[in-house]
């Protein structure tokens, strides 16, 4: 049962790829090109008051670029107000193989919702 | 757990609606698949930015000089966005400009045609797009996550490209004799390639079925061909032209057109390399990657000697 499919590295990228040989090939080439611009995540906030959402992602060489070019290709029609752009290695997420005992642990838990309470109707505004 | 159950899993998420995303486990064939056809479609449409910006400096006003840069952005910003996609999958950008350039990769035929008079302008949005729509609504409910994403972005920006285009070809359509003119032979050169641009035909499709199977396409190649035709020789009427196939008609039994055999000659020829413009296409490609080798490395230079400056303030 515990066996290990596949290792990630940071965000969606995986680190070692079951693609066969183009895909192997293409993580050398990655690696041994210390001038391909790094990958980075763009966060949009459509307007004020809402919360900066993901977008998309794209390459640039610093954080600088990556917000000029997020300007660019993500808010041409006036998507966005404010931009984040984060290098897309500095993210770390939760492992899919654990989201069954990760996230379930909620699930039995219905009195967390109002829902779960039956109040008499002449209960208002509750 | 064995790789059959696995497959199990993943068949049953699909047939579930579930959507797959990067990181959740998947068959190396459907990786495999989505990053043929993702990279394929990023390359087309950057490729696709050439045939357009051929008439920028040529635009017949500034308002349509505009529209065009405008559109042709557009493209620039649908490849970036795909690329992302694919590279979700493991590939590199690297590797994917690299395929292109070097000709092992595909891109969608169309672009191999060369864009004679300012009226290919308008076909090109209302036919090549139109038909491109028609393939990219579908995909917006593609079974992969990123692809499905990347695809909702882009059918809210191409919907315009369509609606100038058709609205340029109405503009000539009511010109003088020669616009006239100029826009009923841009439509007779653009319509055979645009129903190319959907494919062979379902009985000699390769990766059809499968892809069915795993929804990374919802409809196949002939039923999108039809719907397209069934839409373009509606909206013909309004104007006022032709469209270039003598055995078009409207059949009452099936509720749809009838249409003539595509010529497959060609469309393989193309494929294969041997287009109209195939090879000046993959040239200005490599040439503008070759030229712009310079400001990638001064780009990475600045980044690293601003990085270092930072660090020795610090210090």
């Amino acid at each position: 049962m515990n066996i290990k499919i596949r290792k990630y590295l940071y965000g969606d990228i995986p680190e070692e790829n079951a693609g066969g040989t183009d895909l192997k090939k293409t993580a050398d080439i990655a690696q041994n090109n210390p001038d391909a611009w790094p990958l980075w995540e763009v966060f949009i906030r459509s307007k004020q008051g809402l919360d900066h959402k993901h977008a998309g992602s794209l390459h640039a060489a610093d954080a600088a670029m990556a917000i000029e070019n997020a300007r660019d290709v993500y808010t041409r029609r006036q998507e966005g107000v404010s931009l984040w752009v984060v290098e897309s290695k500095y993210i770390h997420a939760s492992n899919p193989d654990d989201a069954e005992s990760f996230y379930t642990p909620a699930e039995d838990k219905i009195y967390r919702h109002p829902g779960f309470y039956d109040l008499p109707d002449e209960v208002k505004h509750m | 757990m064995s790789v059959q159950n696995l497959e199990t899993l993943f068949q049953a998420k699909i047939d579930k609606e579930v959507k797959i995303e990067p990181r959740d486990w998947m068959p190396d064939a459907y990786r495999k698949t989505n990053v043929r056809q993702i990279s394929q479609h990023a390359h087309s449409e950057i490729v696709g930015m050439l045939p357009e910006g051929n008439w920028i400096s040529r635009a017949p006003s500034l308002k349509r000089k505009a529209i065009l840069i405008a559109k042709v952005q557009d493209e620039a910003g649908h490849g970036l966005y795909l690329y992302s996609a694919a590279e979700t999958l493991g590939t590199s950008r690297e590797q994917m400009i690299d395929d292109l350039n070097s000709g092992k990769a595909k891109y969608s035929s169309i672009f191999n045609y060369p864009t004679l008079t300012w009226a290919d302008m308008g076909a090109v949005g209302w036919l090549v797009d139109g038909a491109a729509i028609l393939n990219q609504v579908m995909l917006c409910r593609t079974s992969y996550g990123p692809y499905a994403r990347a695809m909702v972005r882009i059918c809210k920006e191409e919907s315009f490209h369509q609606r100038q285009g058709f609205e340029s070809l109405l503009v000539l359509s009511k010109g003088t004799d020669e616009q006239k003119a100029m826009c009923q032979d841009a439509i007779n050169r653009w319509w055979w390639p645009s129903l190319m641009m959907f494919g062979p035909k379902d009985s000699e499709s390769t990766n059809s079925d499968q892809s069915m199977k795993w929804k990374i396409k919802r409809k196949t190649n002939d039923e999108l061909r039809q719907n397209f035709i069934d839409m373009i020789a509606e909206q013909i009427k309004l104007l006022g032209m032709t469209l270039p196939d003598p055995d078009l008609k409207w059949n009452e039994e099936k509720k749809h057109y009838d249409s003539g055999e595509i010529n497959w000659d060609e469309f393989w020829a193309v494929v294969k390399g041997n287009g109209p413009c195939n090879k000046q296409r993959l040239a200005a490609r490599n040439k503008a990657h070759e030229e712009g080798a310079w400001v990638r490395e001064a780009a990475m230079a600045y980044a690293a000697k601003k990085k270092a400056k930072e660090l020795s303030r610090v210090a």
